[in-house]
């Protein structure tokens, strides 16, 4: 096994050789070059790579200017993605997830004249812009909605690779659903310890299914592209599934109830546009309810699941978080989920 | 009481689900096998006939469709592997290694120029997948207490495909065991000299066997792409090909036992699943990694405890040379 990934890596590393050498040639012709590093799920995994790829097509259309890009499909990867593109003189070079942090962070400091965004990490550096989300918030809220939508009182979360950020969620997620019924019975599982848990939807979708034998009928999903094996689940059994980071109500609609927006593609067109016009700072952006940094979706797919009760109830809370009467735990900040 | 009994039979259900590649596979590969063919390259024929199934139920929307193509695709597969171990006696494991890493890249690609969707097919509708189908008399079967309850809760409610993976167990085993065609083959793999004395192509004996795991292979791909999800997700099959692979040799290259050791693989599984975050008594919860690693752990336990020696086909791996 190890021996294939070794083959495997080398493979992916000439498929980026090969990537690299033509986003040279499309970028040679103008000065100001960004990069972007997907991270593993890639950046069609329609949730979180796909939020920042959203973000960066829609710079190019509106200014023409193109961008270098890599997907990283291994964890070597990362470091060399990176350093590769402040090599050919990409600037500024955007990180995409937690797991770039490390890379990010040694690479800086080789080219202290290239900006660096990270999105999902901090790096403190004094060319990194560190922008990190409050998805507690976002996720507090689309608890409140599994809460009130549920009739068994019991709703379910998948997260991917088990890690800080995705407690975040699921914490958020739980004190949600309690808000609105101290009751309310959150059934938490993780599909896995690696990354490769990103990228998995038929585990996502035995998770799903052994939440529902447990009486859960709305499942809220925060892996990457093992989340739409968790909707299909959903929808082959009738129950109701949460989507996450963007918008992924159209996937499954009458299925999906909403999704937890993380608007990684307003962050991700805001680094190329910033850097751009000259109005980029490095440090912490930290984007919450108040910035609409996160958010919970609604449009024509899901407005029949969504009464106006749950509405009004989601809408309230989310003033009450914004002028601080609701005070969502941050997972990440004592690693433990007590409010 | 009843809430955990129900709650065991959906643990049953979702390992029928779980192991249901595996079967087809450790199957596809006894044939290899017992030929004396080495196939490593279950993975990579599984997820050939995964992308091949996921893409034509995506263009044509029909199942049966993309069931031939993915076998017709996981076929010629095998061939090749065929043409470069049988043929030209090449070394069996790195055609198959080959066959695996190729596909691995192939699929994406293909997927990407095709659909541009970063190597996924399109998600398909109901009616181009094999969906769960109800088993006759659920209704009255069903209200009858244990039993009922088992053949309703576990047994009823598959796709079409779990219960072909089911049928193929009893199937090899007649066809290895009961047939002349597996007498030959049980023959070629052990001693393929005394078969080529008997007057019997030892070639073509073996390219049948090749040929016959390829189409196996490609119905697990297919229920993989269109029976338990619903498109192909690049490396979708995740090392079960492998698995199967262990499986067999688990089960010492017997049908039944084989098949014992697939649904013991599937078992573990489901059980990790849903034992994650559950409080055990005593014990508290469980850290996921410890769960995920579990069947892993239960695997070497069993292997080194429990199994005892297995005996590979004598002829296996060796290329076969005619003596003139």
């Amino acid at each position: 096994m190890t021996n294939t990934q070794g083959v495997f890596a080398k493979t992916a590393i000439l498929g980026a050789a090969a990537a690299m050498a033509l986003g040279l040639g499309a970028a040679s012709a103008q000065d100001y070059s960004p990069a972007v590093v997907f991270d593993m799920g890639g950046k069609f995994d329609k949730s979180f790579n796909q939020g920042v790829y959203d973000g960066v097509e829609r710079f190019k259309e509106e200014t023409g200017v193109s961008y270098r890009e890599f997907e990283v499909t291994n964890e070597t990867q990362r470091e060399q993605a990176v350093r590769r593109m402040a090599q050919r003189g990409a600037d500024p070079v955007l990180g995409v997830g937690f797991a770039q942090a490390d890379a990010i962070g040694k690479v800086a400091a080789e080219f202290p004249e290239t900006r660096f965004s990270l999105i999902d990490g901090v790096v403190d550096a004094p060319n990194v812009q560190s922008i990190v989300f409050k998805e507690h918030e976002g996720s507090f809220l689309v608890g409140m909605l599994a809460a009130m939508k549920s009739e068994t009182g019991k709703v379910g979360f998948v997260g991917g690779m088990d890690i800080p950020l995705i407690r975040k969620f699921a914490c958020g997620f739980e004190q949600g659903a309690k808000y609105v019924n101290a009751g309310t019975e959150v059934i938490q599982n993780m599909t896995g310890s690696t990354p490769a848990a990103w990228n998995n939807p038929g585990r996502g979708g035995e998770l799903a299914k052994a939440q529902f034998d447990r009486g859960v009928d709305v499942v809220y999903a925060a892996a990457g592209g093992t989340g739409v094996g968790v909707y299909q689940a959903a929808k082959d059994n009738g129950k109701f599934a949460i989507g996450v980071d963007s918008n992924q109500n159209y996937l499954q609609p009458g299925t999906m109830l909403t999704s937890m927006l993380k608007r990684v593609d307003v962050a991700a067109y805001n680094v190329f546009n910033d850097a751009q016009a000259g109005s980029w700072e490095p440090g912490f952006k930290v984007l919450g309810l108040a910035e609409n940094g996160v958010g919970w979706a609604l449009d024509e797919h899901n407005e029949d699941l969504i009464t106006p009760e749950m509405k009004a109830a989601a809408d309230r809370a989310r003033d009450d978080i914004i002028n601080g009467t609701i005070t969502v735990h941050d997972y990440m900040s004592d690693n433990s989920c007590t409010y | 009481m009843e809430d955990l009994f129900v709650l065991v039979l959906r643990t049953f259900d979702a390992m029928l689900r779980v192991a249901t590649p595996l079967i087809f596979c450790a199957m596809a590969g006894l044939f290899s096998e017992r030929s004396g063919i080495v196939d490593i390259g279950l993975e990579g024929k599984m997820l050939a006939g995964a992308f091949a199934a996921g893409a034509i139920a995506a263009v044509t929307g029909n199942a049966w469709a993309a069931l031939l193509v993915a076998v017709m695709v996981s076929m010629s597969l095998a061939l090749v592997h065929g043409f470069a171990s049988i043929t030209h006696r090449g070394d069996q494991v790195i055609s198959g290694v080959a066959i695996n890493l190729s596909v691995a890249g192939l699929t994406v690609v293909l997927g990407n120029a095709w659909f541009r969707q970063g190597g996924q097919t399109p998600t398909l509708g109901a009616e181009a997948r094999f969906m769960p189908i109800t088993l006759p008399g659920v209704e009255t079967i069903g209200a009858i207490p244990i039993f009922g309850t088992i053949y309703a809760e576990s047994i009823s409610g598959h796709s079409l495909l779990v219960y072909l993976a089911l049928a193929a167990v009893p199937l090899t085993a007649w066809v290895v065991y009961k047939t002349r065609f597996g007498l030959r083959l049980r023959a070629v793999g052990e001693n393929p000299a005394a078969v080529d004395t008997a007057g019997i192509s030892v070639t073509w004996l073996r390219y049948r066997a090749v040929m016959i795991c390829g189409a196996l292979c490609g119905f697990a791909g297919t229920f993989l792409a269109i029976g338990q999800n619903a498109s192909f997700v690049r490396d979708m099959s995740a090392g079960q090909g492998y698995i199967a692979l262990a499986a067999l040799i688990f089960g010492k290259w017997r049908p039944w036992t084989a098949f014992g050791a697939c649904l013991i693989f599937g078992l573990l599984d489901a059980v990790a699943i849903r034992l994650q975050g559950v409080e055990l008594p005593f014990i508290g919860e469980v850290p996921v990694q410890l769960i995920q690693a579990l069947p892993y752990i239960l695997t070497v336990v069993l292997l080194a405890g429990f199994i005892g020696r297995a005996v590979a086909p004598k002829a296996i791996g060796v290329p076969y040379v005619k003596e003139r």
